[in-house]
C-alpha cells in the first residue's frame, strides 16, 4: 500500500506551479487555441473556394462572377491596376496578398443546384483547405452553403443571392451578403411602377419555385398591394422550366393587366421572351396597356432578352455606368481585362472578395471569430454603392438600390439598361427583426480537420 | 371560359407536336428494326445543334478597331460585322434572320448520315439481343452524343431567334370572327404545329403510297417472308432508321426558337416520348401520333389554374398517371397490336 506523504517542500512546489499557471498571460493561451481552426493557413499562400454556377439556369452570372474573382485576386496580390483597392475607404489592404500570404483559388461548378453547391463547398474546404467560400448565383445555393459553412467554421461571403431568407430566417454568423434583397427591391420599385402605371392595376405573378422566388413574390406583392394594386394570381413555376407556354396561357384571360416575372437568369430570358411572343406587350386589358415587370434583372439577362427587355422596369444592385469613382475604377479594370463591362453579379463577387481580405487585415488574423467581428458593423465607401454598412444584426449590407429600365434607344451593345432612380440607403433600410432567424455562435466547431 | 379552354387546346397541340414527332421516329425504329432506341432523344438534340451550328456559320464576323470611338473602359471600340452581310448585303441579313428554317437544309443530310452511321455502326449488332441490352447500349450512346455536344458547344443553352416577321402573336379570335385580342397565340408555335402535321403527313404518305413504303410495311408485318422474296429488307430498314433520325432532327431544329437547346435537352424529351409510345401502342405509328397530341393536350389542361387549385402539381404528373392506367388496363396501348407488351 502506497502512503501519501505531505511535507512543506511538496506543498510549496505545488503552490508554485499553480500560481505560475494562473499567472500565465491570458493572451498567450488565447493565441495558442486561436490558431487551431479550420484550414488555418500555415504556408505562404491562402486559398479562396469559389463556388459558382458555371452550368445551369444561372450560368451566365456564374461565368461573370468567376472573372470578377480572378480579377479581385490579382489585385489583392498586387497585380494589375489595383482596381477598387485604390478607392475602398477605410482600407487595410496593402496589395501584397492577405497578411503577406499570396491568394490562390480553387473553383467548383455548383450547376445552379443546392446539393451540388454544398458538396462542392465541402470538397473545397476538406480537400483544398479553402479558408473562405464565396460565390453562388442562387439563394437556394447560398442558404445551403451558408449553413454548411456555419457548421464547419468557415466564412461564407455570398455572391448573387436576393432571397430575404439569406440574411433573414436562414441567416448565419458565418454568412455575409453584400447584394441587396427582395424586400429592398419592393421598397425601391413600387413607387416607380406606381407612378408609371397607376395605382389601379391587377397583377399576375409567375414565380420561380424556391426560396428566392417565394420571398420576392411576397415582397413585391406586399409593396404593390400597398400601392392599391390587386394580385389576381401567383403561380409557381419549376426552376429551369424552359417552356413557359403552359404558365403564360392562363395569364391572357385572367383579368390581369400586369405580369410580374419573379424569374432570374435563363429562366427570365425564356419567360419574358415567350410572354412577348404571346403578344403580352401589345395587349390591352381592363382598358389599359398590358405591362410586364421583372423585379430583379441584370445586364446579362437584358442582353439575353434583346429587344424584349426594352422599357421594362426592374431593380439592380449596381450598374457599370454609375459615375462614382469606385464604379468607374471597377468598370475600367474589368473592361480592360475581359472586353465587356462587369455585371452586377461580377461587382458583388469582386467586392465580397475585397471586403473579406480587408477584414482579415484589420483583424490581423484569419481566425474566423475575429474576422467576423471585423466585418460586423463595418462602415465603408468607395465600392460603387455609396456609403455602406455591413449590418451586425443580420450581416446584410445597407446601401442604395437602383431602379433600372430596359434601354429603349441603346447606343452600343453594352448600353442595355437605364438607371431610372438611385433609391437611398435610408429609404431601403429596414428593421432586421422582421424576418426572424438567429445568427448563431461565432465560435467554430472543428469539423474539417 | 371558352377562350381559356381554346388557348389551352392550342397549347396542347403545340406541345403534342414535339411529342408526336419524337414518338413517331421512335416507333419507326421499333416497328421496323425491333430496337428500343434510347438515343432517339439525342437525335432530337443533335437536330437542335444543327440549327446552332448553321447560325454560327452565318454569323462569323470580322472584327475591326474604330480608333475614333471608345468603349466604356476607355479602349478603342471593336466593330463587328457578320461576313455574310458584308458579302451579300441585305440578302445576307435575310439569310441570318431566317437561319432557323434555312438550317433544315443542313439538318436533313447531316441527320440522314448520322442515322445510317448509327444503325450500321452499332445498332445492327443488337437486333437479336434482348431489349434490355438494346436499351443499355442506346442509352450509353445517348450519353456519348450528349457529352460530345457539350464538348463542342459548352454546357449552357443557345437561344436561337426566330425570324423577325414571325415573332409576335396571331389574332386567332379575329380570324374566327370574335373580338380582336381575345384569343392570341404565338405565330411560331402555330407554324411548329403546321410543320409537325406536314412532316407526319409526309411520313405516312411515304409509307402508304410509295413502293419503298409498301415494302417497309410488309417487312414490318413479316420480315422473313419479305426476305425470302429476294428483297433486301435490311437496307430499307437502314434507310428507315435514317429517316427516323431526320424526323427527330427536323423536329429539333424548328423547336429551337421555343426552347434554347443544351446538351441535356434530348434526355428531357426522351422520357416523355417513351411514355407517349407506350400509351399509343409500341410499334403503332398512328398510335404514337395520336397519343402525342392527346397527352400534350391533357398536360396543357392539367396546367390550368382551376385544375391545379383542386389537384396541385397535377400538370407535372398527369402524363405518367395516364401511362400507369394504360399499362394496367390495356398494356398494348391505345392502338397497339394485340400481343405486344401483353403476357
Amino acid at each position: 500500500m502506497t502512503k501519501f506523504h505531505m511535507n512543506r517542500r511538496g506543498i510549496l512546489k505545488g503552490a508554485g506551479a499553480g500560481l505560475v499557471t494562473l499567472a500565465t498571460p491570458h493572451f498567450f493561451t488565447k493565441g495558442a487555441w486561436a490558431q487551431d481552426f479550420c484550414n488555418n493557413p500555415t504556408g505562404g499562400t491562402v486559398t479562396f473556394g469559389l463556388n459558382l454556377p458555371l452550368t445551369g439556369t444561372y450560368a451566365e452570372e456564374g461565368a461573370d462572377e468567376l472573372k470578377a474573382y480572378e480579377l479581385a485576386i490579382k489585385h489583392l496580390n498586387g497585380e494589375g491596376d489595383g482596381g477598387l483597392l485604390n478607392v475602398l475607404k477605410p482600407s487595410a489592404l496593402k496589395g501584397n496578398g492577405i497578411l503577406g500570404k499570396k491568394v490562390e483559388f480553387v473553383t467548383s461548378d455548383s450547376q445552379t443546384l443546392s446539393d451540388v453547391a454544398r458538396a462542392g463547398a465541402t470538397r473545397m474546404i476538406e480537400r483544398d483547405n479553402a479558408i473562405m467560400i464565396t460565390g453562388g448565383s442562387s439563394s437556394g445555393e447560398a442558404i445551403a452553403v451558408q449553413s454548411l459553412c456555419q457548421e464547419m467554421g468557415i466564412i461564407f461571403m455570398a455572391g448573387l443571392t436576393h432571397s430575404n431568407d439569406t440574411t433573414g430566417k436562414d441567416k448565419r454568423r458565418y454568412g455575409f451578403r453584400h447584394f441587396f434583397n427582395a424586400y429592398q427591391s419592393g421598397i425601391a420599385i413600387a413607387p416607380v411602377i406606381g407612378e408609371a402605371y397607376g395605382n389601379d392595376r391587377r397583377a399576375y405573378h409567375l414565380t420561380a419555385d424556391y426560396t428566392w422566388g417565394w420571398t420576392q413574390e411576397e415582397s413585391i406583392k406586399a409593396a404593390t398591394e400597398a400601392l392599391g394594386w390587386e394580385t389576381v394570381a401567383a403561380v409557381r413555376t419549376p426552376l429551369g422550366a424552359g417552356d413557359y407556354s403552359q404558365f403564360l396561357t392562363p395569364v391572357l384571360n385572367s383579368g390581369a393587366d400586369v405580369l410580374i416575372l419573379n424569374h432570374y437568369g435563363n429562366d427570365m430570358v425564356n419567360s419574358l421572351t415567350q410572354a412577348v411572343q404571346f403578344g403580352m406587350r401589345d395587349r390591352q386589358a381592363n382598358g389599359k396597356q398590358f405591362e410586364i415587370v421583372v423585379p430583379l434583372f441584370s445586364e446579362l439577362m437584358a442582353k439575353g432578352a434583346g429587344e424584349n427587355i426594352k422599357g421594362i422596369f426592374g431593380t439592380s444592385n449596381w450598374h457599370w455606368a454609375l459615375e462614382d469613382e469606385g464604379s468607374q475604377a471597377f468598370t475600367k479594370s474589368f473592361g480592360a481585362a475581359y472586353g465587356s463591362p462587369p455585371s452586377q453579379a461580377a461587382h458583388t463577387a469582386y467586392v465580397q472578395a475585397l471586403l473579406y481580405a480587408d477584414a482579415v487585415e484589420r483583424a490581423g488574423t484569419f481566425y474566423p471569430p475575429e474576422v467576423i467581428k471585423a466585418l460586423e458593423g463595418f462602415e465603408f465607401d468607395g465600392m460603387g454603392n455609396g456609403p455602406t454598412l455591413y449590418r451586425a444584426e443580420d450581416h446584410q449590407c445597407m446601401k442604395s438600390v437602383l431602379v433600372v429600365r430596359g434601354n429603349e434607344n441603346p447606343t452600343s451593345q453594352f448600353d442595355v439598361l437605364d438607371v431610372v432612380q438611385e433609391v437611398s440607403r435610408e429609404t431601403t433600410t429596414y428593421d432586421p427583426s422582421i424576418f426572424g432567424g438567429e445568427l448563431g455562435s461565432a465560435e467554430p466547431v472543428p469539423q474539417c480537420t | 371560359m371558352f377562350e381559356v379552354i381554346f388557348l389551352q387546346f392550342l397549347n396542347g397541340l403545340d406541345k403534342g407536336s414535339a411529342y408526336a414527332l419524337i414518338a413517331l421516329g421512335l416507333t419507326i425504329v421499333f416497328g421496323t428494326l425491333g430496337v428500343v432506341n434510347f438515343a432517339h432523344g439525342a437525335l432530337f438534340m443533335l437536330g437542335c445543334f444543327c440549327a446552332v451550328a448553321f447560325r454560327r456559320l452565318l454569323t462569323l464576323e470580322t472584327v475591326t478597331i474604330d480608333p475614333e470611338k471608345l468603349s466604356p473602359w476607355g479602349q478603342p471600340l471593336q466593330v463587328r460585322e457578320p461576313l455574310v452581310q458584308a458579302w451579300f448585303g441585305d440578302f445576307g441579313a435575310i439569310l441570318v434572320n431566317y437561319s432557323v428554317p434555312l438550317s433544315l437544309l443542313l439538318t436533313v443530310p447531316v441527320m440522314l448520315l448520322v442515322g445510317v452511321a448509327m444503325e450500321r455502326g452499332l445498332i445492327k449488332f443488337f437486333y437479336k439481343r434482348p431489349h434490355a441490352e438494346q436499351i443499355l447500349v442506346t442509352f450509353g450512346l445517348a450519353i456519348v452524343i450528349g457529352e460530345l455536344v457539350k464538348a463542342f458547344f459548352g454546357p449552357n443553352p443557345h437561344p436561337q431567334p426566330m425570324p423577325t416577321d414571325l415573332r409576335g402573336a396571331a389574332d386567332i379570335g379575329a380570324w374566327l370572327g370574335m373580338r380582336a385580342g381575345v384569343i392570341t397565340y404565338p405565330l411560331w408555335r402555330l407554324i411548329y404545329f403546321l410543320f409537325a402535321v406536314s412532316i407526319i403527313g409526309a411520313v405516312f404518305a411515304f409509307l402508304q403510297f410509295t413502293t419503298f413504303g409498301m415494302v417497309v410495311r410488309a417487312g414490318m408485318a413479316d420480315r422473313e417472308t419479305v426476305g425470302i422474296l429476294g428483297i433486301d429488307i435490311d437496307r430499307r430498314f437502314t434507310i428507315m432508321f435514317g429517316i427516323a433520325a431526320v424526323v427527330a432532327g427536323m423536329a429539333g431544329v424548328m423547336y429551337t426558337p421555343l426552347l434554347p437547346p443544351n446538351y441535356t435537352l434530348g434526355m428531357d424529351f426522351l422520357v416523355i416520348s417513351f411514355v407517349v409510345v407506350v400509351v399509343g401502342g409500341m410499334g403503332s405509328l398512328p398510335g404514337a401520333v395520336t397519343a402525342g397530341f392527346l397527352l400534350g393536350i391533357l398536360q396543357s389542361f392539367a396546367s390550368m389554374t382551376q385544375v391545379k387549385a383542386i389537384f396541385p402539381g397535377i400538370d407535372q404528373i398527369i402524363i405518367y398517371l395516364v401511362a400507369v392506367v394504360i399499362l394496367l388496363v390495356r398494356p398494348r396501348g391505345l392502338m397497339g397490336r394485340r400481343g405486344v407488351m401483353e403476357a
